[in-house]
């Protein structure tokens, strides 16, 4: 239970730990990595001559958003009504979908379910049980493209040395789930709603632009000069919600010591580079290791990585396939 | 202070004060993001306890406070509205962005939909059929009996599924209003810029058009009267001198049609968001 514990824990805030024991098969695997010096240097060298830099699951993933996002504003634009309401709510060919977070702070602040929102709750919860938890994130959600744009520019700005990242404590965000969570409970205004920006963008798109675009663009520029993505990881309660939904998804990024040069590219590329701990030479327990429910899936690791160390993988499927 | 810090800077290596020190500032600096973001969600507080006049809500809508905490923003009650009757909040409605009301005098409900579809789309059951019983209904709120819509007279079913009313029609300007004045009214009941649209059953029964395209030729103006869409809702009362005062009856259920077709700008009779039946005329 030590690893999914941890992971768990590492997404409420906690700082990733060293492991206290690491298995044979991996120790061997890192005394063979290590033996021969010269010939460790001459792999690295090769893997990274030979290494095109791929954005095959950037591009996968950038399509696959535009299209969810465009399939809500078609439905309505030009009423082919397939997928007919917002990403806080919506119904695909009738069924309804509804956004785990929003449902939740409904239910908070109305204190009343009724069987609809309870069967499109669900039917969301198991779609993302399936696709990965936060995959909802970089896969759906607006504003994580949006900030990934913007995000290019901060690191623009700190290479220039015009800007630094502030960091905050990662904790913050379960501060924020159970601060807003609260908030809907007493006040019965579901108040994180007339924050979020992922909603704020998906009405916008679809019923047309509105001055709550303004706190969004603010969001952006908190997040150009002086946090990089700071919404997402220190701020955002539906990436924890669905985070929490992805503790028991089967779709992971996994990782494999084996072929690992320890380089840490990934780790600079990922929204949520704690997970990656695990690609620090030493701290890799066992052969194989999901990144764990605080992975958005988003497959910049995967794409950055010369060794093919970082893969897309189902639980169970693959051992199959 | 510094006597302090030379001293345990003597005992402790200097990175740890250092690190120390980095994380004191993180801890503040989150505490600060905490503070500053939950702070700027309180705001929408304001515009919510400040507002003078409660906006009309869609058909079905569960009174304000419930409906802002059942509402999930999603917008689809928009979507089914055959007039585009119904618009959604913006951040200038704090707590309310995101949440459908109508705007009657630019656009009323004018029940083209013959069933009030936007309550049927509504997921959370914010709009609804019937209320759960641990909501109370305010008195006056309730209609006496379902409202009759015109259009469906000769229906089997000629009544909406309503049980409250969402508003109420009231004059508000008698001295502006034609009829009270005795006057008629010729033309386009809002001008030829105006893009409000209504469905005119001996036009079609399904699409609507928009207003300026449906001139009217009237003796006396009486335009709240015929182009209501409730039966037995308001009527003219002549007062024997030429003139004649529209009245609003218990069968109003604050669509606002009203509102939106009244040729005077600024317009007469008006509607009073979730206002209630208070009984006599």
């Amino acid at each position: 239970m030590g690893r999914p514990l941890d992971l768990i824990k590492g997404m409420l805030g906690a700082a990733p730990k060293k492991p206290e024991k690491v298995s044979e098969k991996v120790q061997k695997i890192m005394f063979l990595k290590y033996e021969d010096k010269d010939r460790y240097i001459k792999e690295k060298l090769h893997a990274r001559a030979h290494h095109e830099t791929s954005h095959k699951w950037r591009n996968r993933r950038w399509a696959v958003l535009i299209a969810t996002n465009l399939l809500f504003v078609f439905s309505f634009w030009l009423d082919i009504q397939i997928l007919e309401g917002a990403l806080t709510a919506s119904r695909f060919v009738g069924f309804h979908l509804i956004d785990l977070n929003s449902a939740l702070h409904v239910m908070l602040a109305h204190k009343h379910i009724i069987v609809n929102l309870f069967i499109g709750t669900f039917t969301v919860f198991l779609l993302w049980v399936l696709l990965g938890g936060r995959s909802f994130c970089s896969w759906v959600c607006p504003y994580h493209l949006l900030a990934e744009w913007t995000e290019k520019l901060h690191l623009w700005l700190v290479e220039r040395k015009i800007v630094t990242d502030h960091e905050f404590h990662r904790g913050t965000r379960t501060v924020f789930w159970l601060l807003f969570a609260l908030l809907s409970v007493v006040t019965g205004y579901t108040i994180f709603e007339t924050l979020s920006p992922t909603g704020i963008l998906s009405r916008a798109l679809i019923y047309g632009p509105g001055l709550a675009l303004g706190w969004v663009f603010l969001l952006l520029l908190f997040e150009i000069f002086w946090s990089r993505r700071a919404w997402c990881r220190y701020v955002c309660p539906i990436g924890l919600t669905y985070g929490a939904v992805g503790v028991i998804s089967p779709l992971q990024i996994t990782y494999h010591v084996e072929h690992c040069f320890h380089e840490g590219d990934c780790r600079k590329v990922c929204l949520v580079p704690h997970v990656l701990d695990v690609t620090i030479k030493g701290r890799a327990a066992e052969e194989t290791l999901g990144l764990g429910p605080d992975c958005t899936r988003c497959g910049y690791c995967v794409d950055i990585c010369p060794t093919g160390a970082l893969r897309y993988e189902v639980k169970g499927l693959s051992k199959l396939l | 202070m510094s006597g302090e810090d030379s001293r345990s800077a003597a005992r402790k290596p200097a990175m740890s004060i250092e690190k120390a020190q980095k994380a004191r500032r993180k801890f503040l600096q989150s505490l600060g993001l905490t503070v500053g973001i939950v702070g700027a969600s309180l705001l929408g507080y304001i515009p919510v306890s400040s507002a003078r006049a409660s906006l009309l809500r869609p058909p079905g809508a569960l009174d304000e406070a419930d409906l802002l905490a059942s509402c999930i923003k999603c917008g689809q009650c928009v979507q089914v509205c055959p007039v585009q009757a119904i618009k959604l909040g913006d951040i200038t409605d704090g707590f309310g962005l995101g949440v459908p009301y109508i705007a009657a005098r630019d656009q009323a409900c004018d029940f083209s939909c013959d069933a009030v579809q936007c309550i049927l789309a509504c997921p959370t059951g914010a709009l609804t059929y019937e209320k759960p019983d641990f909501l109370g209904v305010r008195n006056g709120a309730p209609l006496a009996h379902a409202p009759i819509l015109k259009a469906k007279a000769n229906d089997p079913e000629p009544s909406l599924n309503l049980k409250e009313r969402f508003g109420l029609a009231r004059l508000a300007r008698p001295e502006s209003c034609l009829a009270v004045q005795g006057k008629g009214f010729k033309g386009q009941a809002r001008g030829p810029g105006f893009k409000g649209e209504m469905r005119y059953v001996d036009v079609d029964r399904w699409a609507p058009i928009p207003v300026r395209d449906h001139p009217y030729e009237r003796e006396i103006c009486d335009l709240c009267v015929t182009e209501c869409p409730i039966a037995d809702a308001i009527s003219l009362q002549a007062t024997g001198d030429g003139r004649f005062i529209p009245m609003v009856h218990e069968q109003c259920v604050g669509c606002g049609v009203c509102e939106m077709i009244c040729p005077v700008e600024t317009a007469a009779i008006v509607v009073d968001a979730q206002a209630v039946w208070k009984g006599g005329a």
